[in-house]
């Protein structure tokens, strides 16, 4: 799907990035845990999230991210915006919790990001 | 070799606000260098997390950035506190965070582990009451 699907399905927002909607998105994250999404995530994928500090955008940077989705309708604040439109990002809020975001674009298509994880087969036993 | 460039970059003990700008600033450079893809993500990463560690652990530090003809350096020094178990720090889930990096989103205990495993070199040594030193190398392809 493109942003602008995710844009439909999630009845959201764009808060920046309007005219890069067309992009294609396979993947999404979704997590409050910048650390856990600098550990995880190795591909531009979508983050989703409930956070709204400046590291929400910093560590988009540095992930080279696609899109961010603010959920429960929050919006960041102006300058944080603005630095995710200085690097390009696509920024939209929508209105849906976490879960239910999730349910829904996974329900349409969009897949989670791979994480290399192995189990330790002893704490199985 | 000679370097190519080198930057350092100050970093001041708990300043939320600005962590991470060192960080921007060597992607943005490393970028107009040509380095791009998979190493680039790798050694904005892994800087980032060095820069939120300086913030976040340390009593303030530096860090600082030397590209090279086939690969790119980064080293992170600090004042201060130094780090009593190396092997401890190291392990994936161990912090010492405060609540306030917690409410930024930090403090996982994913930072030394990830810089490890972006770096294709890693070394870190750190002495209490002294400071922690981390170098990491990224090839250039
Ligand atoms: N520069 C430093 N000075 C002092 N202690 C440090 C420093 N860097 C790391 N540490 C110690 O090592 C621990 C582990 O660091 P690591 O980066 O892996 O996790 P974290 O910073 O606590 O959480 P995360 O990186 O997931 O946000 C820290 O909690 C801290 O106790
Ligand atoms: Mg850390």
């Amino acid at each position: 799907m493109t942003i602008q699907d995710m844009v439909r399905i999630l009845q959201a927002r764009v808060l920046i990035g309007h005219e890069k909607l067309d992009t294609p998105v396979y993947t999404a994250c979704c997590s409050d845990l910048m650390s856990d999404v600098l550990a995880f995530v190795d591909e531009k994928t979508v983050l989703i999230t409930g956070l709204t500090n400046p590291h929400v955008v910093r560590t988009s940077e540095m992930l080279d991210l696609k899109c961010l989705v603010f959920v429960r309708g929050k919006v960041p604040s102006d300058d944080i915006l603005e630095s995710a439109e200085e690097q390009g990002l696509v920024v939209i809020t929508t209105k849906a919790t976490a879960f239910s975001a999730c349910g829904m674009l996974y329900a349409e298509g969009l897949r989670g990001v791979p994480v290399p994880l192995e189990w330790n087969t002893e704490d199985d036993a | 070799m000679n370097a190519l460039m080198t930057n350092t970059y100050p970093v001041t003990a708990a300043d939320y606000t600005s962590a991470g700008r060192a960080s921007a600033d060597i992607k943005r450079k490393l970028k107009q260098l040509g380095v791009s893809g998979d190493v680039l993500r790798r050694v904005a990463v892994a800087s980032y997390e060095v820069e939120l560690n300086l913030v976040i652990h340390s009593l303030g530090g530096e860090l600082s950035l030397s590209v090279y003809p086939d690969r790119v350096q980064l080293v992170s020094s600090d004042v201060g506190p130094g780090i009593p178990d190396l092997s401890l720090a190291m392990r994936e889930g161990w912090s010492t965070a405060n609540d306030e990096a917690r409410s930024l989103g930090f403090g996982a205990g994913m930072g030394l582990p990830n810089m490890k495993r972006n770096a294709d070199d890693f070394d870190i040594q750190s002495e209490v009451g002294k400071g922690t030193v981390i170098t990491m190398g990224f090839r250039l392809a």
